[in-house]
């Protein structure tokens, strides 16, 4: 009887465990699958935060629309880091252990990917960053993985187009001047563009950086001007990166190339802004109209992104960051379906063994986490007319200097005389 | 670096146009902060959305950002005067202006700044003006319209607002409550009642300000915090609640920007300005020209 009784009680609790999984079970499949990070919402780079938040909120509806990721729908957790670097640990902090996110991405940025960075480490994080410049040159984390097209040296790929087409020039250039501001990424820029400097035998007459807060910039570039350099590179954010154009404008710089490394052109805000103040400078770009066919797969993007941008008061264009932002969470939801589940170290193994189809292009990563081949442009801008968007839309005012296989036209040079 | 007189005098002429810019930003805090003991923190805030309003006019109906702001300063002023209002009340006849003031105001620097987030979004706003892009040129000297501008127009206001306070009678009031608010009293002047015009015409000065900063450089909301340092340390260089104190703190912040920028390196620029900050208050604590 009692073996009888033990066994009833047996079957019944048997039976209540088994409800009871399947109905936990199926709770957590409801349960959605969180994915979060911090961007940059308010401060300096909130345009472009605002951005890549955007991108990425269309990828989770695009996934969602699809039935999710391994049957639980996808919620983005997200906080604002305010451009502010100091924000980042703690914020990552909360979404691990309060918000009990499943998987982390980067905020937009070298600023506020680095201090990221021990956290992700201590915690064995796969951690996708979004634009952060040779961020991993110090920690050597094997499970960091980065979307920018910068290649698998980046401060030095990131400065090369650049160089390449100022040892195009003829007579080949002697001396330059190198300034950014005092920030993580133009100091990141700066050291690959000395290196540069040191393998082609150029001489450095103005080595300097100013604060980013600077109101104006002539100063700076008049002093500059005193050293009569052959070649200017640049490396700012956007604030500066306008002032450093206007005060170049206002002084009537005289060099050969000016430009190589402003954040802020890329948008459409800076882009009408400055206008015809942007024609001969020198920039990186991810994309030129001038090269469309090349770039196949970003129309599907631009699609769903450019509507949805004008709405919010982001960026219209969609050119650089947004495409780049869908793309990274594209690795991501590619490496789950893949592995089949959370695992962080079967996700990493996996995004450093398979080469992704996104919206920016096949995407395959070297062992440091950036891509194995760079594909950053560097371009000139001529032939602005005006300070409408328009323009920036139609071929012909972008001209792709480097890499070769999307040049489209050799640097005109001196600077100067290319204002119009 | 060879120093050319050519340099050199750009860099003077750099320094005092970018002083004229810092005087204008600067004078209404030596009003609020310096005459009246208000401790405006959100100062910069007033700035940004003088910048703001002068770019959304701008930007409909083309109008000069600098025009529009002097023809809505009124607006400020009454904006000023509601805001003081507030603060009087709530803290300052409570006896409780100096923490909670402080916390009063830094509310509303963030509460502005995410109004404006909320409004025009968080891109870089920038003006288009006819001489925003002209530089004139005298010989080997320069003058970008974009600076020489707002510089003109800050030393006629910088100048008006010292007239006003010496030569009127409504001024005299406004500095006879910076010293001494009993006697004022006494002499059947109310004094909240001038704290209050005078604090308008601080916030007033700001929505001016604010026209000049976004012909200068493109603004985003949160902008203004960069300034907070700079309006107050102009301030406390100039001497507390002299007028003509702020407009010569302001050069010599400009000036000290300029040659450090031109001649040794612009990263140096902070230091050597807050460095003869604390030189000029180890030597003279009172300011430039404080009493």
């Amino acid at each position: 009887m009692l073996g009888n009784g033990v066994v009833g009680i047996s079957r019944r609790v048997l039976g209540a465990l088994v409800i009871g999984f399947a109905l936990s079970g199926t709770a957590l499949a409801q349960q959605p699958l969180k994915i979060g990070f911090g961007m940059s919402l308010t401060g300096p780079l909130a345009g472009n935060g605002k951005a890549a938040l955007i991108s990425m909120q269309i990828w989770a509806e695009d996934v969602n629309a699809k039935g999710g990721l391994l049957g639980r729908k996808v919620e983005l957790v997200y906080y604002d880091d305010q451009t502010n670097p100091a924000t980042v640990p703690s914020l990552y902090s909360k979404l691990l252990d309060v918000d009990k996110v499943d998987l982390v991405v980067s905020g937009y940025g070298t600023a506020v990917i680095a201090p990221a960075m021990p956290l992700m480490m201590q915690r064995n994080m796969a951690f996708m960053g979004l634009f952060g410049l040779n961020v991993n040159s110090k920690f050597k984390y094997d499970r960091y993985f980065q979307i920018m097209p910068a290649g698998p040296d980046p401060a030095v790929d990131w400065t090369r187009g650049y160089f390449e087409a100022a040892m195009a020039l003829n007579p080949k250039p002697g001396t330059v001047a190198l300034v950014g501001a005092d920030a993580e990424y133009p100091h990141l820029a700066l050291e690959g563009a000395r290196v540069h400097v040191k393998r082609l035998g150029l001489k450095v007459v103005y080595d300097k950086t100013y604060p980013p807060n600077t109101v104006d910039y002539s100063p700076i570039v008049r002093a500059i001007q005193a050293t009569n350099p052959d070649l200017v590179y640049l490396a700012s954010y956007p604030p500066d990166s306008a002032g450093m154009v206007r005060a170049a404008n206002e002084v009537g710089l005289k060099t050969r190339m000016f430009g190589g490394g402003l954040v802020g052109p890329q948008f459409a805000a800076l882009k009408t802004q400055l206008g015809p103040l942007l024609n001969g400078v020198i920039n990186y770009e991810a994309y030129a109209p001038d090269i469309n066919r090349k770039f196949p797969f970003l129309d599907q993007f631009l699609a769903k992104y450019q509507g949805r941008a004008v709405k919010e008061g982001v960026d219209p264009l969609g050119f650089y960051l947004p495409p780049y932002a869908y793309a990274m969470m594209q690795v991501l939801e590619q490496a789950i379906k893949a592995t089949g589940g959370l695992d962080q170290a079967k996700l990493a193994d996996y995004m450093h063994a398979y080469e992704f189809d996104t919206y920016v292009g096949k995407v395959r990563f070297a062992r440091n986490g950036e891509w194995s081949v760079p594909r950053m442009l560097t371009v000139q801008y001529h032939g602005i007319g005006g300070n409408d968007l328009e323009q920036w839309t139609k071929p012909g005012h972008v001209t792709v200097l480097y890499p070769n296989e999307y040049k489209t036209g050799a640097v005109k040079a001196p600077y100067h005389e290319n204002k119009k | 670096m060879e120093i050319s007189t050519a340099l050199l005098l750009n860099a003077i002429i750099a320094g005092l146009l970018l002083g004229g810019f810092y005087a204008a930003m600067s004078v209404g805090i030596s009003i609020s902060f310096g005459m009246l003991d208000v401790v405006n923190i959100a100062h910069p805030a007033f700035i940004i959305l003088g910048s703001y309003i002068a770019y959304i006019v701008n930007d409909r109906f083309g109008f000069d950002p600098i025009v529009v702001s002097v023809v809505v300063s009124p607006l400020f002023f009454l904006l000023g005067m509601v805001l003081y209002r507030i603060y009087y009340v709530c803290f300052e006849r409570r006896g409780q202006e100096s923490l909670r003031g402080l916390a009063f105001f830094f509310g509303i620097l963030f509460i502005t700044e995410v109004a404006l987030v909320l409004i025009f979004g968080v891109d870089y706003r920038m003006v288009s003006t006819r001489y925003g892009d002209v530089t004139w040129r005298a010989g080997a000297v320069d003058f970008p319209m974009r600076l020489a501008v707002p510089f003109l127009v800050s030393m006629t206001m910088v100048i008006g607002v010292q007239v006003f306070l010496t030569r009127t009678f409504f001024g005299r009031a406004v500095l006879a409550v910076a010293q001494d608010q009993l006697a004022l009293r006494l002499m059947g002047v109310d004094p909240v009642r001038v704290k209050e015009l005078a604090f308008a015409l601080s916030i007033a000065t700001a929505g001016v300000a604010g026209a000049f900063l976004i012909v200068i450089q493109p603004v985003q909301p949160a902008i203004g915090r960069e300034f907070i340092g700079l309006v107050f340390a102009v301030c406390v260089l100039g001497g507390m609640g002299s007028i003509l104190g702020t407009l010569l703190g302001a050069f010599v912040l400009g000036l000290a920007e300029s040659f450090t920028s031109t001649f040794f390196g612009p990263s140096w620029a902070p230091a050597v300005s807050f460095g003869l900050l604390l030189a000029t208050l180890a030597f003279r604590p009172s300011g430039l020209l404080g009493r």
